[in-house]
């Protein structure tokens, strides 16, 4: 197709690219921001005189951050809750979504159990009953607290169940005429070829682990068991209350930890900055199967 | 005699199927099932430690007690108004995104773009949290670049109106980029013979937009919207909880940081669940109008 630009074509393109730079800059400078502040040193991140370059550089945050045995301990937390949680969650899904993606011919009760699980994605009993539910079963102050009470993602398992459903007919029909069974099934045919709709979930789940930070506030008594984000959390609103209960907000400011609070915040994004830009297509093609569905 | 041997045959084949399911009915009868029989607490004069069966009745008691609360109305309309302009912005913005972003030619700056614009959406609400208190702190950068134009300093996290601003205009960043990509995706699905048909008959590119874009995008657009309405309760917890302070608890408190702060801090147990479940009860209404439209309008289901 060719296509002669016009005057007004051409302003606005030029508008267009300039407005899109600066929505670019609106996504990526917040972070550049916080890490030229991280690295510089304390008493230039207190002046507020940092902009997107670190004043005075300085790694003393970074250095300190290494020792610190609170961010440490709450970074481990993070690690293991993610792994538990994630193979947790990816075999709760796996072993869901099979039988509800038979069909009603293979698997009679299936309207049944699907009816069963589609109620709680819509109705719930909400925080304090569901805290009390998790109190109720010991699981207060454990790992598990933040791993069990969500260990089946319905929408994970529809999202699947629908991908398994695309899957031709025939290959199922083959391999039952050969003996298999469902167990077979599941794991020789259907799992290695869904390995596009596994591996958006399970990145879905990673960052949804590694991102959570309610759960561990409102399940982990002690705060030497808060998972990193939950620990961060504690730093951004105790700032934020300090500030407001002092009744003088320039206080903010002068928090001379306010490089180390930096620094623990970037670090707490960092390992989804690093891996997110080449994990994008899956999401995307996660996304778009997952709303656009014909 | 036949029929029954098939009988029990599909019975044996169906064994593994319910074999799976078990691990997923256990956790979700405990974990969704067992709050919802919580809910009693709501009709109880809770005490934690007789638990639900020994609690004495309360009747409708805490939910006359919650309506005649003083900050009710004002912690109702809050959730309202707040996820109001989540929604709206939140479709328009990508949708505006979109558009431009398909309108550009070189490759790699199209997905320099959107990268940037996704970033957010897969950060927590702690560290966005903690980016924004930094940046509209009173001697933030915000701030900053408004005193540079002669404006002097604005408490952005003390001021309800310009808290407010901010928790919509932080929503939106940290969810355009999803949104966007599916509009993207509703875009790169039109036919692209149509374009070329409108472009023989003399029609701009403001033209195509117009008459082919839009409308091949309606359909989608629609149902985000839709979908969308079954969420007017919750106007975003996380963010809320993360970013508020005492100052701004008339503008910004909504249903859900209030049951939060009632339950879990003045341990008003069952006042807070009851209005958890006034909460759930119209968004469960709201949510099942919302799926019979989005069915009646564009075929959408989820199962």
């Amino acid at each position: 197709m060719v296509y002669k630009a016009s005057w007004s074509r051409k302003v606005f393109i030029f508008f267009n690219v300039v407005l899109l730079s600066a929505i670019l800059a609106l996504g990526i400078l917040p972070f550049i921001h916080m890490l030229a502040i991280s690295l510089s040193s304390t008493t230039a991140a207190a002046a507020a005189e940092v902009g997107l370059w670190p004043v005075g550089f300085s790694l003393e945050a970074y250095r300190y951050l290494g020792q610190k045995a609170e961010f440490i301990h709450s970074l481990g937390v993070s690690v293991e809750r993610v792994l538990l949680g994630t193979v947790v969650n990816m075999l709760f899904v796996v072993i869901t979504a099979y039988p509800l993606s038979r069909s009603n011919g293979q698997f009679r009760y299936r309207t049944l159990y699907v009816w069963f699980f589609a109620v709680t994605m819509f109705f719930g009993g909400g925080l304090i009953p569901t805290y009390v539910i998790v109190k109720e079963t010991h699981l207060l102050d454990s790992i598990w607290a933040l791993v069990l009470p969500g260990a089946l993602n319905v929408w994970n398992a529809v999202m699947l169940l629908n991908f398994f459903r695309g899957i031709p007919k025939e290959l199922d029909e083959a391999a039952t005429i050969d003996g298999a069974g469902h167990w077979t099934l599941l794991w020789k045919i259907y799992l290695p070829v869904s390995l596009p709709a596994l591996a958006t979930i399970t990145l879905f789940t990673v960052v949804g682990h590694w991102n959570s930070w309610f759960d561990g506030i409102l399940y982990m008594n002690s705060p030497a068991n808060y998972p990193l984000q939950s620990y961060l959390s504690t730093l951004v609103t105790s700032i934020n209350k300090q500030a407001i209960s002092l009744d003088d907000l320039s206080r903010l400011e002068n928090i001379s930890e306010k490089t180390l609070r930096t620094a623990q915040i970037f670090l707490g994004a960092l390992p989804i900055m690093l891996v997110y830009p080449f994990l994008q297509k899956f999401f995307i093609k996660g996304i778009t199967v997952g709303s656009v569905k014909e | 005699m036949k029929d029954a041997s098939i009988g029990r045959k599909r019975k044996f084949r169906e064994m593994p199927l319910h074999l799976m399911l078990l691990p997923g009915v256990i956790v979700t009868l405990i974990y969704a099932y067992g709050p919802m029989f919580g809910i009693v607490m709501a009709f109880q004069k809770f005490q934690p430690l007789q638990g639900f069966f020994k609690s004495k009745w309360a009747g409708m008691k805490n939910f006359d007690y919650i309506f005649h609360l003083p900050e009710f109305n004002q912690i109702l309309w809050n959730t309202v108004i707040i996820s109001v302009l989540k929604m709206a912005f939140g479709l328009i913005v990508p949708l505006v995104l979109a558009l431009l972003l398909n309108e550009l030619t070189r490759d790699w700056f199209k997905r320099f773009v959107q990268t940037s614009v996704f970033l957010p959406f897969f950060l927590s609400w702690t560290v966005l949290g903690g980016v924004m208190l930094d940046i509209f702190s009173l001697h933030g950068p915000v701030n900053a670049i408004l005193h540079s134009f002669g404006i002097s300093p604005i408490m952005f996290m003390g001021n309800g109106d310009w808290f407010r601003g901010i928790i919509v205009g932080s929503d939106v960043w940290k969810g355009m980029g999803y949104n966007m990509i599916v509009f993207l995706a509703a875009i790169a699905g039109i036919n692209a013979s149509l374009y070329e048909a409108a472009e023989v008959d003399g029609a701009g590119k403001w033209k195509q937009m117009l008459h082919i874009t839009l409308p091949g995008m309606a359909p989608i657009i629609i149902l985000l919207a839709t979908l969308s309405l079954g969420n007017v309760l919750n106007a975003g917890f996380d963010q809320i909880l993360i970013l508020y302070n005492s100052i701004v608890y008339d503008k910004a408190d909504v249903i859900d940081t209030y049951v939060y702060r009632l339950g879990l801090f003045s341990q008003q147990f069952s006042p807070a669940a009851a209005i958890g479940l006034f909460k759930s009860v119209i968004s469960l209404g709201m949510v099942s109008v919302s799926y019979y439209m989005a069915y009646r309008f564009s075929r959408y289901r989820i199962f």
